[in-house]
């Protein structure tokens, strides 16, 4: 019996060293081809030549990242699209591994996913702070002055007649005052304890579902919450006609559009681009791509095609 | 600990039981809601359903209205009543009587229609009035299939409740969209085991309830009897998760 089995196991072993062995050999044929090498040659890092990039599920993110594969693509840098990857639990891993190599990321929000004790408030000092906590193999490339970041919003009415333009004007306001935003906001650092800690408002919280979507501007409408969480790059804010509160104090982290790169990826030519890319996209430009998706209808596609031709960088 | 146990654990947990915001107050809103809605809801349904199921007329218009209200979308519906009604209790409220109707429509003129033709015949005969015929014959007759459509609008209604947490409706609802948004699973499994389990309780009561609702005289026993010599199945009272058998 013990010889049989051992007679198995030896076949078995014989088996997989062939197979090992014919793989070891394809794959030395592969790496050794002449041809194969020369077109790589070019993009150093980027294996096989094309450069992957993702996007969350959210349309403005999606824009980005077909901004960045154009961009590079008018410069004759090989992309590979794998969009709508959803939740930072999600991509981020596949980005550590390189499956994935270029990512649009928000510095604030980022940086609080790496480090969620950070102190770090204004653009600057998240930029700097989100260099330091990422982990090994990622880096961001320069940061946009677009921003996307959670912002306060009133209606213009409300303003007006209680004189507010930024949050620290709320405190002198004497009618109770409602938020309203996802129920999330209730427990973030700058959800209603935040208010209360940084600016001295107590607010109620009323908790809607739909991202500062078509209820939560009627909940505003209605007056039946005062306050309102919207991104700030979201395109209801001027379609509706809201005033964005002012937070001098700093009391959201901020987050600009930043690119994040698998440091495999960042060659010279590849950061060159995206760079340029980045610098181009300002905070007003950002809202308009959005309103052109949100407005419009426009596809990512189309919209990306747009700006890049209006800013004519390449 | 895996995940069903943190899920208990979070039941459990004192800090998450009472107060405002507590799984008991929103549990007593989704009862609320349940409740509520399966009221109105049967105050409209019910005339209506008998009115079809006594007359006979308009019987298609109430199958084909009880069929499409079932297939509106609820999420779709109550975002929609709330872009009008506005955020709060209200427009959940609505969509569950809007879902809550077609269950207890059917049950209603169902419950008449199952009451042998020669039972009516015999009431009218030792001289019934037709509001006699209906009170104390047809509406005790078919008060079983009216349960059972009580009781399939309760389950549907407690279930869907946790929607009203979209639109700042309270509810257990509010845990399981707060939840996914923190990524708090053992909340979100908390939650839905509360739902599970005031379904489950809603629905043996109604079923206990359905039993008991038999007018004296109609067992089931003599249903049987009457099966086996007539041609005519639902003879004497119907209830429908017997017929199979």
């Amino acid at each position: 019996m013990n010889h049989m089995f051992t007679a198995i196991k030896k076949g078995r072993l014989l088996t997989g060293l062939v197979a090992v062995g014919a793989v070891v050999a394809l794959a030395g044929c592969a790496s050794g081809d002449p041809l194969d090498t020369s077109s790589t040659s070019g993009g150093d890092a980027a294996e096989g030549g094309a450069i992957v990039i993702g996007s969350q599920a959210y349309y403005s993110n999606e824009i980005i990242a077909e901004i960045y594969a154009q961009a590079l693509e008018a410069n004759d840098i090989e992309v590979e699209r794998q969009f709508n990857i959803g939740q930072r639990d999600a991509y981020l891993p596949a980005l550590e591994s390189g499956e994935v190599q270029l990512f649009p990321e928000y510095t604030g929000n980022l940086l609080q996913y790496y480090d969620p004790e950070t102190t770090a408030k204004t653009s600057d000092d998240v930029y700097a702070a989100l260099a330091g906590a990422l982990p090994e193999g990622l880096e961001v490339l320069d940061q946009a002055p677009a921003t996307d970041q959670d912002s306060y919003n009133v209606t213009k009415e409300f303003s007006e007649a209680n004189g507010v333009t930024s949050l620290s004007d709320l405190a002198s306001v004497t009618t109770p005052l409602t938020l309203g935003g996802n129920s999330e906001l209730q427990t973030r650092p700058y959800g209603p304890e935040g208010l209360l800690a940084t600016y001295g408002v107590t607010v109620g919280f009323t908790p809607i579902e739909d991202s500062g979507g078509p209820l939560t501007l009627q909940a505003l409408k209605d007056d039946q919450v005062q306050l309102v969480n919207i991104y700030s790059a979201d395109p209801n804010i001027a379609a509706a006609g809201l005033v964005t509160l002012e937070d001098p104090e700093g009391l959201f982290l901020a987050s600009n559009v930043v690119p994040l790169i698998n440091t495999d990826a960042a060659t010279p030519e590849v950061s060159d681009v995206i760079n340029k890319v980045s610098a181009a996209l300002t905070a007003e430009d950002l809202v308009e791509l959005n309103s052109q998706s949100q407005n419009d209808q426009e596809s990512a596609d189309t919209i990306a095609k747009n700006w890049l031709e209006k800013v004519a960088l390449f | 600990m895996n995940l069903i146990e943190q899920g208990f654990a979070w039941i459990l947990d004192p800090e998450n039981i009472s107060g405002p915001s507590g799984w008991v107050a929103r549990l007593l809103e989704q009862l609320a809601y349940t409740f509520g809605a399966v009221a109105i809801a049967a105050v409209i349904a019910v005339p209506l359903g008998y009115l079809v199921g006594h007359t006979g007329k308009g019987r298609d218009i109430a199958v084909s209205l009880s069929g499409g209200f079932r297939a509106l979308p609820s999420l779709g519906l109550l975002i929609l009543l709330a872009l009008g009604l506005g955020i709060g209790f209200r427009a959940p409220l609505v969509t569950f009587v809007i879902l809550a109707i077609p269950p207890i429509l059917a049950g209603a003129y169902a419950g008449f229609e199952a009451v042998d033709r020669r039972t009516i015949d015999a009431a009218r005969a030792i001289g019934m009035t037709e509001w006699q015929v209906v009170t104390r014959v047809e509406v005790p007759l078919g008060l079983p299939l009216l349960i059972g459509g009580l009781r399939s609008s309760v389950l549907q209604v407690v279930a869907t409740a946790t929607l009203a947490g979209y639109v700042a409706g309270g509810a257990l609802g509010a845990f399981i969209f707060e939840a996914f948004a923190l990524r708090d699973y053992p909340q979100a499994l908390g939650a839905s085991i509360l739902v599970t389990a005031l379904a489950l309780v809603l629905e043996g009561i109604f079923a206990l309830l359905q039993k008991l609702v038999v007018p004296r005289g109609v067992v089931v026993k003599e249903q049987r009897e009457v099966r086996s010599r007539s041609s005519r199945t639902r003879a004497v009272m119907g209830t429908p998760i017997r017929e199979g058998k």
